[in-house]
Protein backbone atom coordinates (compact mmCIF):
# COMPACT_ATOMS: atom_id res chain seq x y z
CA UNK A 1 0.00 0.00 0.00
CA UNK A 2 2.42 2.09 0.88
CA UNK A 3 4.58 1.71 -2.30
CA UNK A 4 1.75 2.52 -4.04
CA UNK A 5 0.77 5.69 -2.01
CA UNK A 6 4.39 6.89 -2.35
CA UNK A 7 4.52 6.20 -6.24
CA UNK A 8 1.13 7.78 -6.98
CA UNK A 9 2.54 11.28 -5.08
CA UNK A 10 5.22 11.64 -7.49
CA UNK A 11 1.98 11.33 -10.54
CA UNK A 12 0.06 13.34 -8.13
CA UNK A 13 2.15 16.28 -8.41
CA UNK A 14 2.27 16.10 -12.21
CA UNK A 15 -1.11 16.19 -12.94
CA UNK A 16 -1.38 19.15 -10.30
CA UNK A 17 0.86 21.10 -12.34
CA UNK A 18 -1.11 20.25 -15.46
CA UNK A 19 -4.74 21.51 -13.65
CA UNK A 20 -2.53 24.21 -12.34
CA UNK A 21 -1.83 26.07 -15.61
CA UNK A 22 -3.50 25.30 -19.13
CA UNK A 23 0.31 26.02 -20.56
CA UNK A 24 1.31 22.88 -19.47
CA UNK A 25 -1.31 21.16 -21.81
CA UNK A 26 -0.91 22.66 -24.78
CA UNK A 27 3.01 21.28 -25.54
CA UNK A 28 1.68 17.41 -24.94
CA UNK A 29 -0.08 18.24 -27.99
CA UNK A 30 0.84 20.94 -30.22
CA UNK A 31 4.18 19.90 -31.27
CA UNK A 32 2.93 16.54 -32.38
CA UNK A 33 -0.32 17.49 -33.84
CA UNK A 34 1.96 20.23 -36.29
CA UNK A 35 4.43 16.74 -37.08
CA UNK A 36 1.40 15.10 -38.65
CA UNK A 37 -0.39 17.78 -40.49
CA UNK A 38 3.48 19.11 -41.89
CA UNK A 39 4.28 15.71 -42.41
CA UNK A 40 0.56 14.32 -43.87
CA UNK A 41 0.72 17.05 -46.02
CA UNK A 42 3.98 16.39 -47.63
CA UNK A 43 3.20 12.42 -47.95
CA UNK A 44 -0.46 13.32 -49.34
CA UNK A 45 1.64 15.24 -52.40
CA UNK A 46 4.39 12.32 -52.90
CA UNK A 47 1.58 10.42 -53.32
CA UNK A 48 0.23 13.06 -56.13
CA UNK A 49 3.50 13.37 -57.57
CA UNK A 50 4.81 9.71 -57.37
CA UNK A 51 4.16 7.41 -60.38
CA UNK A 52 5.46 4.13 -58.71
CA UNK A 53 1.77 3.69 -56.91
CA UNK A 54 3.97 3.16 -53.67
CA UNK A 55 1.52 4.72 -50.90
CA UNK A 56 3.58 7.57 -48.68
CA UNK A 57 1.00 8.20 -45.90
CA UNK A 58 1.36 4.76 -43.90
CA UNK A 59 5.04 4.65 -44.81
CA UNK A 60 6.32 8.19 -43.69
CA UNK A 61 3.11 9.45 -41.87
CA UNK A 62 2.88 6.14 -39.57
CA UNK A 63 6.66 6.48 -39.12
CA UNK A 64 6.63 10.26 -37.95
CA UNK A 65 3.37 9.04 -35.58
CA UNK A 66 5.72 6.18 -33.90
CA UNK A 67 8.61 8.32 -33.84
CA UNK A 68 6.85 11.17 -31.91
CA UNK A 69 5.24 8.51 -29.45
CA UNK A 70 8.84 7.54 -28.56
CA UNK A 71 9.79 10.99 -28.01
CA UNK A 72 6.75 11.79 -26.02
CA UNK A 73 7.27 9.16 -23.57
CA UNK A 74 11.09 9.72 -23.19
CA UNK A 75 10.12 13.65 -22.35
CA UNK A 76 7.16 12.50 -19.97
CA UNK A 77 9.73 11.31 -18.11
CA UNK A 78 12.66 13.69 -18.18
CA UNK A 79 9.85 16.71 -17.54
CA UNK A 80 8.72 14.89 -14.39
CA UNK A 81 11.99 14.87 -13.38
CA UNK A 82 12.84 18.44 -14.60
CA UNK A 83 10.05 19.66 -12.31
CA UNK A 84 12.11 18.69 -9.20
CA UNK A 85 15.26 19.90 -10.79
CA UNK A 86 13.28 23.38 -11.40
CA UNK A 87 11.87 23.77 -8.32
CA UNK A 88 14.77 22.89 -6.45
CA UNK A 89 12.74 19.81 -4.57
CA UNK A 90 15.56 17.21 -3.90
CA UNK A 91 16.13 17.98 -0.54
CA UNK A 92 12.37 17.65 0.52
CA UNK A 93 11.76 14.61 -2.02
CA UNK A 94 14.61 12.30 -1.23
CA UNK A 95 14.57 12.91 2.39
CA UNK A 96 10.97 11.29 2.77
CA UNK A 97 10.54 7.19 2.61
CA UNK A 98 10.48 7.38 -0.97
CA UNK A 99 12.72 4.54 -2.60
CA UNK A 100 14.52 5.21 -6.03
CA UNK A 101 12.68 2.75 -8.13
CA UNK A 102 8.96 3.95 -6.68
CA UNK A 103 10.71 7.56 -7.46
CA UNK A 104 11.47 6.01 -10.70
CA UNK A 105 7.70 4.11 -10.99
CA UNK A 106 6.58 7.66 -10.20
CA UNK A 107 8.52 9.24 -13.79
CA UNK A 108 7.53 6.38 -15.84
CA UNK A 109 3.50 6.47 -14.67
CA UNK A 110 3.46 10.51 -14.96
CA UNK A 111 5.07 9.61 -18.52
CA UNK A 112 2.16 7.02 -19.11
CA UNK A 113 -0.53 9.88 -18.10
CA UNK A 114 1.12 12.57 -20.52
CA UNK A 115 2.14 10.81 -23.56
CA UNK A 116 -1.23 9.04 -23.82
CA UNK A 117 -2.60 12.55 -24.11
CA UNK A 118 -0.30 13.40 -27.35
CA UNK A 119 -0.96 9.69 -29.09
CA UNK A 120 -4.82 10.68 -28.65
CA UNK A 121 -4.31 13.76 -30.21
CA UNK A 122 -1.76 12.32 -33.04
CA UNK A 123 -3.79 9.18 -33.78
CA UNK A 124 -6.75 11.49 -33.95
CA UNK A 125 -5.85 13.58 -36.10
CA UNK A 126 -3.87 11.20 -38.60
CA UNK A 127 -7.31 9.67 -38.83
CA UNK A 128 -9.33 12.35 -39.56
CA UNK A 129 -7.20 14.63 -41.98
CA UNK A 130 -4.85 11.97 -43.57
CA UNK A 131 -7.13 8.85 -43.25
CA UNK A 132 -4.26 7.01 -41.41
CA UNK A 133 -5.53 4.62 -39.37
CA UNK A 134 -3.70 2.43 -37.12
CA UNK A 135 -6.74 -0.23 -36.28
CA UNK A 136 -6.00 -1.37 -39.83
CA UNK A 137 -2.77 -3.12 -38.45
CA UNK A 138 -4.35 -4.71 -35.26
CA UNK A 139 -2.58 -6.35 -32.52
CA UNK A 140 -0.04 -6.39 -34.41
CA UNK A 141 1.30 -2.92 -33.93
CA UNK A 142 1.32 -3.91 -30.05
CA UNK A 143 4.84 -5.07 -29.59
CA UNK A 144 5.85 -2.57 -31.70
CA UNK A 145 4.52 0.11 -29.76
CA UNK A 146 5.76 -1.87 -26.19
CA UNK A 147 9.53 -1.84 -27.76
CA UNK A 148 8.76 1.64 -28.65
CA UNK A 149 7.69 2.83 -24.88
CA UNK A 150 10.34 0.70 -23.48
CA UNK A 151 13.34 2.72 -25.42
CA UNK A 152 11.80 5.91 -24.65
CA UNK A 153 11.42 5.15 -20.82
CA UNK A 154 14.96 3.93 -20.14
CA UNK A 155 16.09 6.80 -22.46
CA UNK A 156 14.16 9.32 -20.28
CA UNK A 157 15.47 7.63 -16.96
CA UNK A 158 19.08 7.86 -18.44
CA UNK A 159 18.47 11.47 -19.37
CA UNK A 160 17.84 11.85 -15.64
CA UNK A 161 20.94 10.30 -14.48
CA UNK A 162 22.68 12.54 -16.79
CA UNK A 163 21.37 15.64 -15.67
CA UNK A 164 21.74 14.13 -12.06
CA UNK A 165 25.21 13.90 -12.23
CA UNK A 166 25.87 16.87 -14.68
CA UNK A 167 23.65 19.53 -13.29
CA UNK A 168 20.25 21.52 -14.08
CA UNK A 169 22.04 22.59 -17.07
CA UNK A 170 22.62 19.61 -18.53
CA UNK A 171 19.11 18.89 -19.54
CA UNK A 172 19.81 20.78 -22.82
CA UNK A 173 21.92 18.24 -23.66
CA UNK A 174 18.69 15.89 -23.84
CA UNK A 175 16.14 17.37 -25.54
CA UNK A 176 17.84 16.97 -29.03
CA UNK A 177 18.58 12.96 -28.14
CA UNK A 178 15.41 11.67 -30.33
CA UNK A 179 16.43 14.06 -33.05
CA UNK A 180 20.03 12.59 -32.72
CA UNK A 181 19.21 9.09 -32.41
CA UNK A 182 16.78 9.03 -35.56
CA UNK A 183 19.23 9.17 -38.31
CA UNK A 184 20.12 5.83 -37.18
CA UNK A 185 16.78 4.67 -36.05
CA UNK A 186 15.90 4.36 -39.72
CA UNK A 187 12.90 6.04 -39.07
CA UNK A 188 11.90 6.97 -43.00
CA UNK A 189 14.33 4.57 -44.96
CA UNK A 190 15.50 1.19 -44.72
CA UNK A 191 18.60 0.31 -42.05
CA UNK A 192 20.34 -1.21 -44.98
CA UNK A 193 20.49 2.56 -46.58
CA UNK A 194 22.70 3.47 -43.73
CA UNK A 195 26.86 3.60 -44.83
CA UNK A 196 28.22 0.33 -42.51
CA UNK A 197 29.40 2.73 -39.36
CA UNK A 198 26.00 4.09 -39.08
CA UNK A 199 24.36 0.32 -39.63
CA UNK A 200 26.65 -0.87 -36.40
CA UNK A 201 24.95 2.08 -34.56
CA UNK A 202 21.53 1.33 -35.87
CA UNK A 203 21.92 -2.18 -34.56
CA UNK A 204 22.32 -1.36 -30.74
CA UNK A 205 19.29 0.81 -31.19
CA UNK A 206 15.75 -1.38 -30.81
CA UNK A 207 13.86 1.46 -32.99
CA UNK A 208 15.95 0.01 -35.92
CA UNK A 209 14.13 -3.37 -35.56
CA UNK A 210 10.88 -1.81 -34.82
CA UNK A 211 10.86 0.61 -38.31
CA UNK A 212 12.03 -2.09 -40.34
CA UNK A 213 9.66 -4.30 -39.52
CA UNK A 214 6.85 -1.75 -39.88
CA UNK A 215 7.77 -1.31 -43.27
CA UNK A 216 7.86 -5.00 -44.01
CA UNK A 217 4.02 -5.09 -42.08
CA UNK A 218 2.89 -2.09 -44.25
CA UNK A 219 4.27 -3.88 -47.35
CA UNK A 220 2.12 -6.87 -46.54
CA UNK A 221 5.07 -8.99 -45.79
CA UNK A 222 4.57 -9.26 -42.19
CA UNK A 223 7.17 -8.58 -39.62
CA UNK A 224 10.15 -10.56 -38.52
CA UNK A 225 9.41 -12.34 -35.26
CA UNK A 226 13.76 -12.60 -34.50
CA UNK A 227 13.90 -9.22 -35.47
CA UNK A 228 11.31 -7.99 -33.00
CA UNK A 229 12.70 -10.29 -30.38
CA UNK A 230 16.40 -8.96 -30.60
CA UNK A 231 14.61 -5.10 -30.66
CA UNK A 232 12.65 -6.33 -27.63
CA UNK A 233 15.48 -7.66 -25.40
CA UNK A 234 17.76 -4.72 -26.70
CA UNK A 235 15.09 -2.42 -25.25
CA UNK A 236 14.97 -4.58 -22.21
CA UNK A 237 18.59 -4.54 -21.63
CA UNK A 238 18.95 -0.02 -22.34
CA UNK A 239 15.89 0.02 -19.33
CA UNK A 240 18.29 -2.27 -16.88
CA UNK A 241 21.19 -0.05 -17.93
CA UNK A 242 19.78 3.01 -17.50
CA UNK A 243 17.89 1.95 -14.47
CA UNK A 244 21.11 0.90 -12.94
CA UNK A 245 23.05 3.70 -14.47
CA UNK A 246 20.31 6.37 -12.53
CA UNK A 247 21.07 4.22 -8.93
CA UNK A 248 24.76 4.37 -8.92
CA UNK A 249 24.59 8.41 -10.39
CA UNK A 250 22.04 9.02 -7.09
CA UNK A 251 24.25 6.95 -4.79
CA UNK A 252 27.74 9.27 -5.69
CA UNK A 253 25.46 12.09 -5.27
CA UNK A 254 24.90 10.96 -2.03
CA UNK A 255 28.19 9.93 -1.13
CA UNK A 256 30.10 12.82 -2.26
CA UNK A 257 27.30 15.80 -1.12
CA UNK A 258 25.90 16.99 -4.59
CA UNK A 259 21.97 16.02 -4.05
CA UNK A 260 22.31 18.38 -0.65
CA UNK A 261 23.15 21.09 -2.75
CA UNK A 262 22.06 20.23 -5.87
CA UNK A 263 20.17 23.63 -6.07
CA UNK A 264 24.27 24.96 -6.37
CA UNK A 265 24.86 23.11 -9.27
CA UNK A 266 25.01 24.85 -12.32
CA UNK B 1 8.82 2.87 22.04
CA UNK B 2 10.82 4.74 24.93
CA UNK B 3 14.48 5.54 23.90
CA UNK B 4 16.05 8.37 22.14
CA UNK B 5 14.32 9.90 18.84
CA UNK B 6 17.94 10.15 17.85
CA UNK B 7 21.67 8.73 18.49
CA UNK B 8 23.97 9.52 16.15
CA UNK B 9 27.03 8.01 17.12
CA UNK B 10 30.81 8.13 15.97
CA UNK B 11 29.53 9.97 12.49
CA UNK B 12 32.39 10.80 9.94
CA UNK B 13 32.11 12.94 7.18
CA UNK B 14 35.04 12.88 4.86
CA UNK B 15 35.34 15.24 1.40
CA UNK B 16 38.61 14.08 -0.27
CA UNK B 17 41.60 15.68 2.64
CA UNK B 18 38.62 17.42 4.59
CA UNK B 19 37.28 16.60 7.40
CA UNK B 20 33.68 18.15 7.92
CA UNK B 21 32.16 15.66 10.13
CA UNK B 22 34.65 14.27 12.90
CA UNK B 23 33.55 11.55 15.25
CA UNK B 24 30.29 13.33 16.23
CA UNK B 25 28.38 11.51 18.79
CA UNK B 26 24.88 12.55 20.49
CA UNK B 27 21.14 11.73 21.33
CA UNK B 28 18.19 13.87 21.31
CA UNK B 29 15.70 12.69 23.83
CA UNK B 30 11.99 12.65 23.29
CA UNK B 31 10.30 15.63 24.38
CA UNK B 32 13.61 17.31 24.42
CA UNK B 33 14.78 20.25 21.96
CA UNK B 34 18.56 19.62 21.36
CA UNK B 35 19.94 23.05 19.91
CA UNK B 36 23.21 22.38 17.27
CA UNK B 37 25.32 25.21 17.57
CA UNK B 38 28.92 26.47 15.84
CA UNK B 39 29.90 29.09 12.94
CA UNK B 40 29.33 28.41 9.82
CA UNK B 41 30.91 25.96 8.35
CA UNK B 42 31.13 23.74 11.35
CA UNK B 43 29.42 20.93 10.32
CA UNK B 44 25.79 21.36 11.46
CA UNK B 45 24.18 21.44 8.07
CA UNK B 46 26.31 18.10 7.12
CA UNK B 47 25.60 16.63 10.32
CA UNK B 48 21.65 16.97 9.21
CA UNK B 49 21.97 16.03 5.74
CA UNK B 50 23.38 12.71 6.83
CA UNK B 51 20.76 12.17 9.40
CA UNK B 52 18.39 13.36 6.55
CA UNK B 53 19.86 10.44 4.40
CA UNK B 54 20.58 12.29 1.52
CA UNK B 55 24.02 12.71 2.75
CA UNK B 56 25.70 9.51 3.15
CA UNK B 57 28.62 9.44 6.32
CA UNK B 58 31.97 8.27 5.77
CA UNK B 59 31.69 6.20 8.72
CA UNK B 60 29.54 5.97 12.21
CA UNK B 61 25.73 5.14 12.60
CA UNK B 62 22.68 7.01 13.19
CA UNK B 63 19.13 5.25 14.49
CA UNK B 64 15.86 7.11 14.15
CA UNK B 65 13.60 6.18 17.03
CA UNK B 66 15.13 3.00 16.83
CA UNK B 67 15.75 2.35 13.38
CA UNK B 68 19.18 2.43 12.20
CA UNK B 69 19.21 4.65 8.68
CA UNK B 70 21.45 2.37 6.69
CA UNK B 71 19.84 -0.88 6.99
CA UNK B 72 16.40 0.78 7.07
CA UNK B 73 16.51 4.35 5.63
CA UNK B 74 12.16 3.77 4.96
CA UNK B 75 11.43 3.56 7.87
CA UNK B 76 13.51 5.72 9.99
CA UNK B 77 12.86 8.81 7.32
CA UNK B 78 9.13 7.91 8.06
CA UNK B 79 9.74 9.18 11.85
CA UNK B 80 11.45 12.10 11.04
CA UNK B 81 11.15 15.58 8.99
CA UNK B 82 12.36 18.81 8.68
CA UNK B 83 12.33 22.12 7.99
CA UNK B 84 15.11 24.60 6.23
CA UNK B 85 15.32 27.91 4.94
CA UNK B 86 17.21 26.70 2.05
CA UNK B 87 14.55 23.56 1.30
CA UNK B 88 12.03 25.34 0.27
CA UNK B 89 9.06 23.70 -1.35
CA UNK B 90 7.73 22.97 -4.95
CA UNK B 91 6.40 26.64 -5.28
CA UNK B 92 4.29 26.30 -7.74
CA UNK B 93 1.69 24.29 -6.03
CA UNK B 94 -0.66 25.19 -3.63
CA UNK B 95 -0.41 24.89 -0.27
CA UNK B 96 -2.75 22.39 0.17
CA UNK B 97 -0.87 20.23 -3.01
CA UNK B 98 1.96 20.10 -1.15
CA UNK B 99 0.82 19.02 1.97
CA UNK B 100 -1.23 16.51 -0.30
CA UNK B 101 2.04 15.31 -2.34
CA UNK B 102 4.24 15.09 0.99
CA UNK B 103 1.73 13.75 2.63
CA UNK B 104 1.29 10.59 0.19
CA UNK B 105 5.15 10.48 0.67
CA UNK B 106 5.39 10.09 4.20
CA UNK B 107 2.42 7.68 4.20
CA UNK B 108 0.22 10.04 6.37
CA UNK B 109 -3.12 7.97 7.67
CA UNK B 110 -6.03 10.07 7.52
CA UNK B 111 -4.03 12.50 5.24
CA UNK B 112 -7.39 14.92 4.57
CA UNK B 113 -7.83 15.32 8.29
CA UNK B 114 -4.84 15.70 9.14
CA UNK B 115 -3.81 18.53 6.61
CA UNK B 116 -7.11 20.59 7.80
CA UNK B 117 -5.78 19.98 11.50
CA UNK B 118 -2.56 21.92 10.06
CA UNK B 119 -4.23 24.45 8.37
CA UNK B 120 -5.70 25.14 11.52
CA UNK B 121 -2.80 25.23 14.02
CA UNK B 122 -0.29 26.98 11.87
CA UNK B 123 -3.15 29.16 10.58
CA UNK B 124 -2.76 28.48 6.88
CA UNK B 125 -6.13 27.58 6.03
CA UNK B 126 -6.88 30.80 4.02
CA UNK B 127 -3.68 30.45 2.03
CA UNK B 128 -4.73 26.63 1.06
CA UNK B 129 -5.50 27.31 -2.72
CA UNK B 130 -2.78 30.02 -2.96
CA UNK B 131 0.68 28.93 -4.24
CA UNK B 132 3.79 28.28 -2.22
CA UNK B 133 5.94 30.84 -3.83
CA UNK B 134 3.69 33.58 -3.95
CA UNK B 135 3.36 33.17 0.04
CA UNK B 136 6.33 35.44 1.99
CA UNK B 137 8.75 34.04 3.56
CA UNK B 138 6.90 33.94 7.25
CA UNK B 139 4.08 31.97 5.39
CA UNK B 140 6.34 30.22 3.73
CA UNK B 141 8.20 28.99 6.74
CA UNK B 142 4.80 28.21 8.53
CA UNK B 143 3.74 25.98 5.47
CA UNK B 144 7.13 23.93 5.88
CA UNK B 145 6.78 23.69 9.27
CA UNK B 146 3.14 22.28 8.35
CA UNK B 147 5.07 20.17 6.18
CA UNK B 148 7.43 18.77 8.93
CA UNK B 149 4.80 18.03 11.07
CA UNK B 150 2.50 16.15 8.55
CA UNK B 151 3.59 12.58 9.47
CA UNK B 152 4.06 13.33 13.62
CA UNK B 153 7.77 12.82 13.65
CA UNK B 154 9.30 11.13 16.55
CA UNK B 155 12.61 13.63 15.16
CA UNK B 156 11.87 16.96 13.86
CA UNK B 157 15.13 18.76 12.13
CA UNK B 158 15.09 22.35 11.87
CA UNK B 159 17.43 24.48 10.35
CA UNK B 160 17.56 27.65 11.21
CA UNK B 161 14.16 27.76 10.85
CA UNK B 162 13.62 30.93 11.88
CA UNK B 163 16.13 32.97 9.76
CA UNK B 164 14.51 35.59 7.77
CA UNK B 165 11.53 36.04 9.93
CA UNK B 166 10.16 39.20 11.56
CA UNK B 167 10.39 38.77 15.51
CA UNK B 168 6.87 38.22 15.81
CA UNK B 169 6.31 35.46 13.72
CA UNK B 170 9.75 33.55 14.79
CA UNK B 171 7.71 33.78 18.24
CA UNK B 172 5.10 32.01 16.73
CA UNK B 173 6.68 29.67 15.09
CA UNK B 174 9.10 29.41 18.73
CA UNK B 175 5.54 28.83 20.15
CA UNK B 176 4.78 25.63 17.69
CA UNK B 177 7.68 23.91 18.35
CA UNK B 178 7.87 24.03 21.72
CA UNK B 179 4.55 22.94 21.75
CA UNK B 180 5.52 19.77 19.79
CA UNK B 181 8.16 19.04 22.13
CA UNK B 182 6.08 19.39 25.13
CA UNK B 183 3.58 17.14 23.61
CA UNK B 184 6.21 14.47 24.70
CA UNK B 185 6.06 12.32 21.79
CA UNK B 186 8.88 13.50 19.66
CA UNK B 187 12.24 15.55 19.72
CA UNK B 188 13.80 18.33 18.16
CA UNK B 189 17.15 19.23 16.62
CA UNK B 190 17.27 22.77 16.12
CA UNK B 191 20.23 24.74 14.41
CA UNK B 192 20.13 28.70 15.06
CA UNK B 193 22.46 31.97 14.85
CA UNK B 194 19.99 33.37 17.34
CA UNK B 195 21.70 33.05 20.73
CA UNK B 196 18.43 34.14 22.66
CA UNK B 197 16.54 31.99 20.39
CA UNK B 198 18.64 29.35 21.51
CA UNK B 199 18.22 29.77 24.99
CA UNK B 200 14.88 29.97 25.44
CA UNK B 201 13.88 27.19 23.12
CA UNK B 202 16.28 24.68 24.04
CA UNK B 203 16.95 22.33 26.64
CA UNK B 204 20.43 21.34 25.67
CA UNK B 205 22.94 22.79 23.32
CA UNK B 206 25.94 21.07 21.48
CA UNK B 207 28.54 23.36 20.08
CA UNK B 208 30.19 22.36 16.92
CA UNK B 209 33.91 23.26 15.27
CA UNK B 210 35.75 21.91 13.19
CA UNK B 211 33.14 19.07 13.02
CA UNK B 212 34.03 17.93 16.70
CA UNK B 213 31.52 18.56 19.60
CA UNK B 214 33.48 21.22 21.59
CA UNK B 215 30.79 21.88 24.53
CA UNK B 216 27.60 20.35 25.58
CA UNK B 217 25.24 21.61 28.10
CA UNK B 218 22.26 23.60 29.24
CA UNK B 219 22.02 26.86 26.86
CA UNK B 220 21.22 28.54 30.39
CA UNK B 221 24.05 27.79 32.53
CA UNK B 222 26.72 26.88 30.16
CA UNK B 223 28.05 30.53 29.43
CA UNK B 224 29.11 31.19 33.38
CA UNK B 225 30.23 27.52 33.67
CA UNK B 226 32.97 28.51 30.66
CA UNK B 227 33.37 31.72 32.27
CA UNK B 228 31.37 33.84 29.92
CA UNK B 229 28.57 36.68 30.18
CA UNK B 230 26.47 35.65 27.48
CA UNK B 231 25.79 32.61 25.20
CA UNK B 232 26.68 35.24 22.49
CA UNK B 233 30.28 35.59 24.01
CA UNK B 234 30.52 32.13 24.17
CA UNK B 235 29.62 31.48 20.86
CA UNK B 236 32.20 34.01 19.39
CA UNK B 237 34.61 32.30 22.02
CA UNK B 238 33.82 28.92 20.06
CA UNK B 239 34.31 30.41 16.82
CA UNK B 240 37.55 32.32 17.67
CA UNK B 241 39.58 30.22 19.97
CA UNK B 242 38.17 26.85 19.52
CA UNK B 243 41.42 25.87 21.07
CA UNK B 244 40.48 27.65 24.38
CA UNK B 245 37.60 25.74 25.08
CA UNK B 246 37.53 22.48 26.13
CA UNK B 247 36.57 19.58 24.38
CA UNK B 248 33.10 18.06 25.42
CA UNK B 249 33.26 14.47 26.97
Amino acid sequence: MTPLRHVGAILLRQLYLMRGNPARLIPLFAWVAIDVVLWGFITRYLDAVSASGFSFVPVLLGAVLLWDFFGRVMQGVTMAFFEDVWSRSFLNVFSTPLTLPEYLAGLVLSSVATSAVGVAVMVSVARGAFGLSFLRYGAALAPFLGVLFLFGIALGVLGCAIVLRLGPSAEWLIWPIPAVLSPFAGVFYPVATLPGWMRAVSRALPPSYVFDGLRAVVAGRGASAPALAAGAGLALLWLAAAGWLFVEVHRAAVRTGRLARYGAES
Amino acid sequence: MSGPVLEVEALCKRYGAELAVDGVGFRVERGETVGLLGPNGAGKTTTINTILGVLAPTSGSIRVDGCDLARHRSRALARANFAAVYAPLPGNLTVEQNLRVFGLLYGVAGLGARIEALLDDLDLRRFRRTKVGLLSSGEQTRVALAKALLNRPRLLLLDEPTASLDPATAREVRARIRAFAASGEGGVLWTSHNMAEVQEVCDRVLFLSHGRILLAGDPRTLPAEHGKATLDDLFVAVAREPLSIREAP
